[in-house]
């Protein structure tokens, strides 16, 4: 390649990136967004199994008050390192509607691994009646439905953690409403939850929030430590291949002229 | 061009009665390719690649999804989360989408350039026309099976555009939903149609590639060939060519599946279809954002609709549009910088279709910002009050150099681009045809020029320009 060819070569790649970047960019939006690093981010990242623990127990003891994830079974719990019977003994905490029964009736029962996690609320009614109006969303693909400002998709991460932390006092001449909150990170700033984390004698805020953000991510994407491991492979695949392929272009165009 | 004589007894008795492998022997094996092809010319077997990509993995994901309003959005998920997997198939399906069209964007530019769209290729370039077409069809109604908030509103809102279409407009739109909103038999006729048009395109791509066949590629000088000396079978020369690109794009590719699933689609689909919330920004995939633009550009609602389905068509007729006889932008000096402004032209238009038409690009501190914003900006910077900024901020086109606040409505760089898209293939390559004076040509392909010059001393001193 003559040098001015390699030069628009470069010119074309490095335009046709940047249309790629703005793609993946987001749209204008008013929500400030506080990037952390996460242990999944990165050709090699991997959740860290203590951390998603601790976001489960967020998870269980805050949010599932109003929240449902229903997309969520009890037993892919023991992805995040519960043994079988761990999960079997959070499953049963809960009573589970089955049925009919033989006599056509429903009945309650505790819950299996087998069953998705309860929902707090029978219905969107219901969620609405207990908290002010508002729905509470369902929590289950939360950290990919706001992901958008960062170019790997795992912001959304970002964003969960923000949201938990950047509860403040309005500003002098905002007024928000009864039963509203004022949260920077949240589009429009004003929100419907209460601050549903603080520091604790356990554990700081900003630990809390990395570690339920952290468990949401796994909850949308559990299966990135596989995407990831089988990313590495298809690549070392290809590079090989791709040198092959090279190598025998190389041999038989050797003749051509 | 003999038959071949094949060695194995059944291949022979097979095709003495029907003569597919004497046929695949001629047209994918000995098949006389010019020699100087560059890598510009692999994205069209990539294009074959990615059809059969998005066959296969959409066939497989069919088997498992369900097409019900109330089932669609979960059955994907179940796809990702329980299928054996599943996240892979999906995953390559979606992104696959994108990467089909970074790939016929390449091969529709170097036709562009290149001239390949000229006597006596107008029928290839035509059928490939209509092959992005269909794709975009596909693409489209492949978006709103998922049923996330974008597949609702996209669909709602393209769907609309057909009311625009004088008298029957409606009920064109009634038809197209099965209905009198975005429900159910929308979603049901869009799956059905997702799986029928691939198979369509894969026919039109049959006869895209025997309409090539007839005269063979066109190549980087854009000359014909002119005898045995100019070419080279296509096997092994180019099936191994092809095979070193593919690996490259399979890397690229590679690299969105596993790192980067979500990053080129909007987040807001992870969200089931809500009828009753609409989201804030409803924008298509990056691959539509051109065309969406020059849609927004126009404030009416039908000529905008028929700018936006006049922005493809007019590649029907461009063969006719540009008459210069020359036909690689190599020799056009003047053609050249218009090209490679369209080309420009065309990332800006992307860029006004993703950002809200009222927002303001502010070039210089590489910023967009909505409307309040900048007229928040222009009040400090010309230290006037909000409402007088407001009424200048409403008028103009957004420059204001002296005082600093450049900045330009997204909708009035989308005119502007929309302008010159236009002009593109309208005036300036109808007027090129007649005052460009091109370079001189080569005179064939092994012989590069006719008589010295630098591309002689080239030619000998680089023997192998093959890469």
């Amino acid at each position: 390649m003559s040098k001015r060819r390699i030069v628009l070569a470069v010119v074309t790649a490095v335009a046709g990136l940047a249309a790629v970047g703005i793609v993946a960019a987001n749209p204008v939006h008013h929500a400030e967004v506080h990037t952390q690093s996460w242990s999944f981010n990165g050709f090699f990242g991997s959740f860290d199994q203590e951390q998603l623990k601790r976001g489960h127990v967020i998870y269980k003891d805050v949010c599932a008050g109003c929240h449902s994830m229903s997309l969520l079974a009890y037993r892919d719990l023991q992805d995040i390192g519960y043994t079988e019977d761990e999960v079997k003994a959070f499953a049963a905490e809960v009573q589970v509607e089955d049925g009919p029964n033989d006599a056509g009736e429903m009945f309650e029962r505790p819950g299996r691994p087998s069953d998705r996690f309860k929902a707090p609320f029978p219905n969107e009614q219901a969620a609405r009646a207990g908290n002010n109006g508002a729905l509470p969303p369902d929590l289950s693909l939360m950290a990919k439905a706001r992901a958008g400002a960062g170019f790997l998709g795992h912001d959304g991460a970002d964003y969960l953690f923000s949201l938990m932390t950047m509860y403040k006092d309005p500003p002098a001449g905002v007024t928000i409403p009864e039963g509203m909150y004022y949260n920077e990170a949240f589009k429009g700033h004003q929100i419907a939850m209460p601050p549903p984390l603080s520091d604790s004698e356990e554990a700081p805020l900003d630990q809390q929030a990395q570690d339920i953000a952290a468990f949401l991510t796994w909850a949308a994407e559990g299966n990135l430590e596989e995407r990831h491991r089988t990313g590495i492979k298809a690549i070392l695949f290809l590079v090989i291949f791709t040198l092959l392929a090279y190598a025998t272009k190389r041999k038989v165009w050797a003749n051509v002229h | 061009m003999a038959a071949p004589v094949f060695k194995n007894p059944v291949i022979r008795w097979i095709d003495h009665r029907l003569p597919i492998f004497s046929y695949l022997h001629h047209e994918a094996y000995e098949y006389p390719t010019p020699k100087n092809l560059n890598y510009w010319w692999n994205f069209g077997s990539l294009a074959g690649f990615m059809l059969i990509v998005m066959i296969v993995t959409g066939i497989i994901l069919a088997m498992q999804y369900t097409p019900h309003v109330d089932h669609a959005f979960n059955s994907v998920e179940r796809i990702m989360r329980d299928v054996n997997w599943g996240w892979l198939l999906r995953y390559l399906h979606m992104n696959g989408a994108s990467m089909f069209f970074i790939v016929v964007y390449i091969h529709i530019f170097r036709g562009l350039y290149f001239g390949s769209y000229k006597a006596p290729r107008e029928l290839l370039w035509q059928l490939g026309v209509l092959i992005y077409l269909l794709m975009m069809a596909t693409a489209f109604m492949g978006y709103v099976l998922p049923w996330g908030q974008m597949s609702f509103w996209g669909a709602t809102v393209i769907t609309n555009l057909f009311s625009a279409v004088p008298v029957i407009g409606d009920d064109i739109v009634t038809l197209l939903w099965g209905g009198f909103s975005v429900d159910n038999p929308t979603l049901n006729r869009m799956f059905a149609l997702h799986f029928l048009l691939p198979f369509v395109i894969l026919a039109v791509v049959i006869v895209h590639i025997m309409a090539l066949h007839r005269f063979g590629s066109s190549n980087p000088l854009g000359i014909d060939t002119k005898g045995p000396q100019d070419t080279i079978p296509f096997h092994p020369y180019y099936t191994v060519k092809d095979t070193f690109g593919l690996g490259i794009f399979m890397m690229f590719y590679a690299f969105w599946v596993f790192w980067a699933p979500n990053a080129l689609g909007d987040p807001v689909n992870y969200e089931l279809a809500n009828p009753l919330s609409t989201p804030e920004h409803i924008v298509p995939e990056w691959y539509y954002l051109p065309f969406y633009a020059i849609l927004r550009s126009i404030p009416d609602k039908l000529l905008g609709v028929v700018a936006m389905f006049a922005s493809i068509l007019i590649l029907f007729v461009l063969p006719w549009l540009d008459r210069s006889p020359v036909r690689a932008g190599t020799f056009r000096p003047v053609f050249k910088w218009f090209f490679w402004i369209l080309v420009f032209d065309c990332v800006i238009l992307m860029f006004c279709g993703k950002y809200p038409p009222e927002a303001y690009w502010m070039p210089f501190s590489f910023e967009i910002v909505d409307a309040d914003t900048f007229t928040a900006r222009v009040a400090e910077v010309r230290g006037i009050a909000h409402d007088q900024a407001l009424n200048d901020v409403g008028e103009m086109w957004g420059v204001n150099a002296a005082s600093g606040d450049f900045g330009i409505k997204i909708v009035r760089l989308g005119q502007l681009g929309t302008l010159y898209y236009f002009a593109y293939f309208l005036i300036v390559l109808p007027l090129l045809s007649i005052f460009e004076t091109p370079r001189q040509v080569p005179l064939s392909i092994s012989k590069p020029v006719l008589g010295g010059g630098k591309n002689v001393a080239h030619a000998t001193a680089k023997p192998m320009e093959k890469a």
